[in-house]
């Protein structure tokens, strides 16, 4: 079966040739870190195995593999990513190909899509092409080798200089690449030291609880606001929805939970596009479009963010109280 | 449930933690210290022991290693890149002439949205779809209209073009019945007495959908208007 570890194995190889290059090239910190990264990605399974089998030494280690990178970051300089072919090369290579080059391109999003559709039915007696949980996925890993491959194939270019490019492209991102899985432990941090409760509680103190409309914008704006802190919707929602949407807005003001659930959660994404803490929406895009301001996403994204929001809001007057 | 949080003696110290990230976010620290320094912060503060916090740390960074897999595609982007794929996207969008920079975006919203909403988010993305082929015929789209794009408004655009992809991704995925948002809602739900169908609580993103394709493809025409407007005061200069 093509599980997903395959495809961490995979990032675990390219990080360490990453690292590799670096080493060569005598640039330390730059080195250790993605090696160190690599060494999560490579040794992550043992780490959640031994853990689950009631051995906390691995992940301890993981956890002081993750401090280190975390001390390790700001000596990493950003640096502009300069290719090592010119304009004029590349146009001439793009008159030669033409269509030919979305080819690979496209074949990213196609075969993950096809796996995602069909993969369930690749069974073969008790033999699973796909590990069902994480079908896209392990799509998305497969499709990725396909379109190096044929990339190749079709530009004639060495593979190694695909290796090469990726890697530069990688090191552009640089330490912005971590965030994602960062804010992720630091969610889960924050969830185990009672952070949510916490603001739960500060929030329900203050509130005039009979009055329907305070407790909805009370609810909407503290599911935004906490998504902005932890940087994720699916953190903030039972948080508030037990502070405040369960004990208030259902049991006392008999919202309609249904409309409550879904357009409350929707007013949380709203909060997701609105804060760099959702890292992997917002700041790895920026890192890798090569934009000057890491915000740039953000910016881009607060005005629609905010009238979706303000549309939510009156949705949720209009349709939330209705019996 | 709500009983216990209130009668719970909360312990507000690890507060501190989000402390922690406004500081180090508005001093513009290293982002990635500041995230490990609230962890560490907010669990020593709630009485973790640092062992304790490290495992919790080091568990929940390599259950969360998908987060990187958009990596896997940076060797076949950069490859094609070398080769012309950019040039190639821009070189097609000149000669497409009646697709504007508004068109593509609302274009391209559509399809992001629908297939989330068939649970296909992983489909596009950042790196798969909106830096090899978005951004560059956003490029070429924004040039039609005002050649010599400087650096500022080329950032501006690219942001635009990123900004529509996430847009789309958000307001689609809740309309289908299995995604991670649905399915959260429902187990809320089903741990505290109330039973609901995916299926009702997926219904009630449909309005939220079709406001947030209406307004993003509202700003992006907007936008297309700015670019013209300046377009034409460069020419009366």
């Amino acid at each position: 079966m093509l599980r997903i570890e395959y495809a961490y194995w995979l990032i675990a190889a390219m990080l360490v040739y990453v690292g590799w290059c670096n080493l060569r090239e005598r640039r330390w910190p730059r080195a250790v870190f993605w090696l160190l990264l690599a060494l999560l990605f490579g040794g992550g399974d043992y780490v959640l195995d031994t853990s689950k089998a009631g051995n906390a030494l691995p992940a301890q280690w993981a956890g002081g593999a993750v401090v280190l990178l975390a001390l390790l970051a700001p000596l990493l300089k950003r640096h502009a990513s300069t290719p090592d072919t010119t304009p004029a090369q590349r146009m001439a290579s793009a008159l030669a190909l033409g269509h030919r080059l979305f080819v690979p391109a496209l074949l990213i999003p196609l075969v993950t899509l096809l796996v995602a559709l069909l993969g369930a039915y690749l069974v073969f007696g008790s033999y699973r092409l796909f590990d069902p949980e994480r079908m896209t996925l392990t799509g998305l890993a497969l499709a990725c080798l396909l379109a190096l491959f044929s990339a190749s194939f079709i530009t004639r270019i060495p593979l190694h200089t695909g290796m090469a490019e990726g890697r530069r492209l990688l090191d552009t991102i640089g330490w912005a690449a971590l965030l994602p899985l960062l804010l992720a432990a630091l969610g889960e941090v924050f969830t185990q030291s009672g952070v949510g409760a916490a603001i739960a509680h500060l929030t329900s103190a203050w509130l005039p609880t009979d009055q329907p409309l305070v407790c909805l914008l009370a609810f909407v704006f503290g599911i935004v606001l906490f998504t902005v802190i932890m940087g994720n919707a699916f953190a903030a929602f039972p948080v508030m929805m037990a502070g405040i949407g369960l004990p208030l807005l259902i049991v006392q003001h008999h919202a309609n939970p249904a409309v409550l659930g879904s357009i409350g959660m929707l007013c949380g994404y709203c909060g997701t596009l609105m804060t760099p803490m959702a890292a992997d929406f917002n700041l790895v895009p920026a890192a890798l479009l090569e934009l000057r301001s890491p915000y740039g996403v953000v910016r881009a994204q607060i005005g629609s963010a905010a009238a979706i929001l303000a549309v939510n809001i009156v949705l949720l007057w209009l349709l939330v109280f209705r019996p | 449930m709500t009983n216990t949080l209130i009668d719970q003696v909360i312990n507000y110290w690890p507060l501190l933690g989000i402390a922690v990230i406004v500081i180090g976010f508005v001093l513009r620290f290293n982002a990635v210290l500041v995230v490990v320094t609230a962890g560490v912060v907010s669990g020593l503060l709630a009485g973790m022991s640092l062992p304790a916090l490290l495992a919790l740390l080091g568990k929940s960074f390599v259950s969360n290693r998908m987060l990187l897999m958009y990596a896997l595609t940076l060797p076949a982007i950069g490859l094609l890149e070398r080769a012309g794929l950019r040039e190639h996207a821009q070189n097609w969008m000149a000669q497409l002439r009646g697709l504007t920079l508004s068109r593509l975006l609302t274009g391209y919203l559509f399809v992001r949205q629908v297939l989330a909403m068939l649970g296909l988010t992983g489909v596009a993305g950042a790196a798969q779809t909106v830096r090899p082929l978005l951004a560059p015929m956003c490029e070429a789209a924004a040039e039609k209209i005002l050649p010599g794009l400087d650096d500022a408004e080329r950032d501006r655009l690219r942001a635009h073009a990123a900004a529509t992809d996430n847009v789309g991704r958000f307001f689609g995925e809740d309309v289908f019945v299995a995604m991670g948002g649905v399915l959260l809602i429902q187990a809320f739900y089903a741990q505290h007495g109330i039973e609901l169908s995916p299926l009702a609580i997926a219904l009630w993103a449909l309005p939220t959908a079709i406001a947030a394709f209406v307004i993003q493809s509202l700003r992006m025409w907007l936008y297309q208007r700015r670019l013209q407007r300046l377009a034409a005061l460069n020419e009366a200069a």
